[in-house]
């Protein structure tokens, strides 16, 4: 991996941690107002369904997720179990790839019935 | 102090020598005397596979980690291998790791690290063991020459000084970093270096970043591009222990985020 792309990952990963920082605040006081008020799933879905400003937020959560797990693993992996080279960063991709899949299908049914 | 052998004599040397600087009326006899007690020490023999030896050296005041070491070489057991030149902080030769921390153990008061009147002094970490207290420094200062830890001017003896004023933001931070000693504190204390064996460490990158604020340096493209990366400036946790343990107050940490933001600016310009 050539030493730019390496000096790219690590700015990603700041990147996505900037944005994770906020999601996961607006995320936990929205679980939090959603348990305190009694929502039901159905009362949750009734608000998220066909909302286009809940889909971009967790849309950009989940693609900061698929950003940011992928290379803190990489680091991880490296320094934990020394596992470094171009094995470990395909199966890293893979990994992203599912987050971001994984995640994607989720916003969607929050979004949209599937 | 005779039955000290050699480093009681040192002291008094030293006493004599302190009786003609300070006023006379200073208590001295008091306290240079030998303390009753001694200090228990387990010293590390041997090389990567080796063990503690325990030795009992009296314990002095105003004695250092270096002065027992000496001790014990000079009269308990002439085998034990370590190194020193100085012993005023300036060589940088002498560190090794006391009681679990790395240090400078010329200037180390035993005071301030025995607990409960004992030491534990081993060879510093991340670095092979030749034998004893002594380590190879060789992969150490390789990473220096790694990091392009060199100077590289484009001035000739024939033209004139570089006027580099001393309240220059850049010469300012070179001020806070120039005085590393080389003793490798820092890379013995880093938890990078031990997970990631490749990264270039706190000392060398410390000394990149000085040449980074060099107006008189030409290659910092290359030197950009050395440092960067997984084994460079962006594997750093910013643990702060090479900070913290720096025995000449000097913050790696703090150019290691100097070259972060250099690297950065240079990618955006499509230098690196």
């Amino acid at each position: 991996m050539s030493i730019r792309t390496q000096v790219l990952l690590w700015t990603a990963q700041r990147l996505s941690a900037a944005v994770l920082a906020l999601c996961v605040v607006v995320h936990l006081v929205t679980m939090i107002y959603a348990v305190r008020h009694g929502l039901s799933a159905a009362d949750i879905l009734g608000r998220t369904r066909g909302n286009y400003a809940w889909l971009i937020f967790y849309a950009t959560f989940v693609a900061a997720v698929a950003v940011h797990a992928p290379i803190g693993v990489r680091t991880i992996v490296g320094e934990t179990f020394g596992l470094r080279g171009a094995f470990v960063d395909v199966a890293l991709v893979v990994l992203g790839a599912a987050l971001a899949l994984w995640g994607g299908r989720a916003v969607l049914a929050v979004f949209a019935p599937l | 102090m005779g039955d000290l052998g050699d480093l009681g004599q040192q002291y008094e040397l030293a006493s004599k020598m302190a009786i003609l600087k300070e006023p006379v009326d200073t208590p001295l006899a008091p306290r240079l005397a030998p303390l009753p007690r001694t200090l228990t020490v387990r010293v590390w023999r041997g090389a990567e596979n080796g063990g503690l030896q325990q030795f009992e050296v009296p314990r002095l005041e105003n004695q250092t980690v270096l002065d027992v070491v000496t001790y014990i070489q000079r009269n308990l057991d002439a085998t034990l291998s370590y190194r020193y030149a100085c012993r005023v902080g300036m060589c940088g030769s002498c560190a090794m790791s006391v009681n679990g921390k790395a240090r400078w153990t010329c200037r180390t008061h035993v005071a301030n690290v025995a607990t409960d009147d004992t030491l534990e002094i081993a060879p510093l970490n991340n670095l092979p063991v030749i034998k004893d207290l002594v380590t190879d420094m060789a992969p150490f200062f390789d990473k220096w020459a790694q990091a392009k830890g060199q100077f590289k001017g484009a001035r000739t003896r024939a033209d004139e000084f570089a006027r580099v004023l001393p309240d220059s933001p850049q010469r300012k931070e070179v001020d806070a970093a120039i005085e590393c000693i080389g003793c490798g504190v820092c890379y013995s204390s880093c938890d990078v270096v031990a997970w990631n064996p490749a990264y270039l460490g706190p000392a060398a990158l410390n000394r990149a970043w000085t040449l980074v604020n060099d107006v008189r340096d030409t290659a910092n493209a290359p030197r950009l591009a050395a440092v960067a990366g997984d084994a460079g400036c962006h594997a750093c946790h910013t643990h702060v222990t090479c900070s913290e343990r720096c025995p000449k107050h000097i913050a790696p940490t703090a150019g290691i985020a100097g070259l972060k933001r250099a690297v950065a600016v240079a990618a955006i310009k499509g230098e690196l």
